[in-house]
C-alpha cells in the first residue's frame, strides 16, 4: 500500500516526506511503548502507528530502520523533531483518529500486521528472510 | 571487514538530555553500516546501544560510551559516574523499573530495557557501585 493511500484511508495530514507518497508500505504495527517497538518490530517498509509524540519516536524508528510513522489522536511533533525526521528521510503523518480506528481502517484495506519477532530463540535480530 | 583494524570511538552522554539521547547510538550505527556489518548484527547493536544510552540519560549522572570495533566483535562500554544500580539482579527483571511518570510518558521506563539489551548481545557484564556503573556489551560479528 502506498503512503498516499494510507494518508487517504485514515484522513491523515503529511507532516514530513511529501516526496515519498508513492513509496510502498508492506505492513503495519502500533505501539506507544518504545521498548516494545525495539523488541518486537522487525521488517522492511513498515508503518508505525503511535500516540507517542516526541523525539524518541524518531530515534527509535531510526534504530530499527523504520521510515514511516503515523501519529494518532491528533498528535504532532515539534519543528526540530520534524526536521530530524526529514533529515533521516522519513515520512511523518498525523491523523485525528484513535490508534484502534486507524488500525482497523488500514486492516480492512488489507494492510497486514507485522509478524512479531518471537521469543523462541530468546534473541533479537536474527536475520529474517525477506517477505 | 578483514582489512579493518581496531577502531575506537567515544561519546559523552549527558544526564537528562533527552534531545541528544540516541545520538551516540546513531553515530555508532552509521559507522558499523559503513563497515558493512550484517543487518542482524547492526540491528542488535543498535537496539542494545540505544536502550543502554537511554538508561544512562534517565538514571545516571552521565558518562561515556565507547565502541571498540574489530573484525570479529563489537564491544560497547557504557561507563557512568553514579549513582549506581542498587540491586542489579532486580534491575534485570522484566517489568522492574524505577523510572518516573515523566519518563514513562516518553515511552520508556517499562522495565524492558535490560531484557532487550540482554537479548541483543552475545556477552553482557555489569559492575555497579555508588561511584558508577560499567556495562560492557559484546557482539560477535
Amino acid at each position: 500500500m502506498k503512503v498516499r493511500d494510507i494518508a487517504k484511508i485514515v484522513s491523515a495530514k503529511v507532516l514530513v516526506g511529501e516526496d515519498k507518497l508513492d513509496k510502498e508500505v508492506l505492513a503495519a504495527c502500533g505501539a506507544d511503548l518504545m521498548s516494545d517497538v525495539l523488541a518486537y518490530v522487525n521488517g522492511k517498509d513498515l508503518v508505525l502507528l503511535t500516540g507517542l509524540a516526541n523525539i524518541q519516536v524518531i530515534r527509535t524508528a531510526e534504530v530499527i530502520d523504520l521510515w514511516c510513522i503515523l501519529l494518532v489522536r491528533g498528535k504532532v511533533l515539534p519543528k526540530n523533531v520534524l526536521d530530524l525526521a526529514r533529515e533521516r528521510g522519513m515520512v511523518v503523518m498525523s491523523t485525528g483518529q484513535s490508534i484502534y480506528e486507524a488500525s482497523g481502517l488500514l486492516y480492512m484495506q488489507n494492510l497486514p500486521p507485522i509478524s512479531l519477532e518471537t521469543e523462541r530463540s530468546g534473541k533479537i535480530g536474527v536475520d529474517q528472510p525477506s517477505a | 571487514m578483514a582489512s579493518i583494524n581496531l577502531l575506537h570511538k567515544e561519546y559523552v552522554i549527558e544526564q537528562g538530555n533527552f534531545l541528544k539521547a540516541g545520538e551516540a547510538s546513531s553515530a555508532i550505527k552509521q559507522i558499523l553500516r559503513q563497515l558493512g556489518v550484517s543487518a542482524g548484527v547492526l540491528r542488535r547493536v543498535s537496539i542494545a546501544s540505544y536502550e543502554a544510552e537511554l538508561n544512562m540519560v534517565i538514571h545516571s549522572f552521565g558518562g561515556t560510551v565507547s565502541a571498540d570495533i574489530s573484525p570479529h566483535a563489537v564491544v560497547l562500554e557504557f561507563a557512568d559516574t553514579g549513582p549506581g544500580i542498587e540491586d542489579v539482579e532486580l534491575a534485570m527483571q522484566d517489568g522492574y523499573s524505577t523510572a518516573s511518570e515523566e519518563i514513562r510518558n516518553m515511552g520508556f521506563g517499562a522495565g524492558l530495557g535490560m531484557r532487550n539489551i540482554k537479548r541483543c548481545c552475545d556477552g553482557m557484564d555489569i559492575v555497579s557501585s555508588a561511584g558508577g556503573t560499567k556495562l560492557t556489551l559484546t557482539f560477535l560479528v
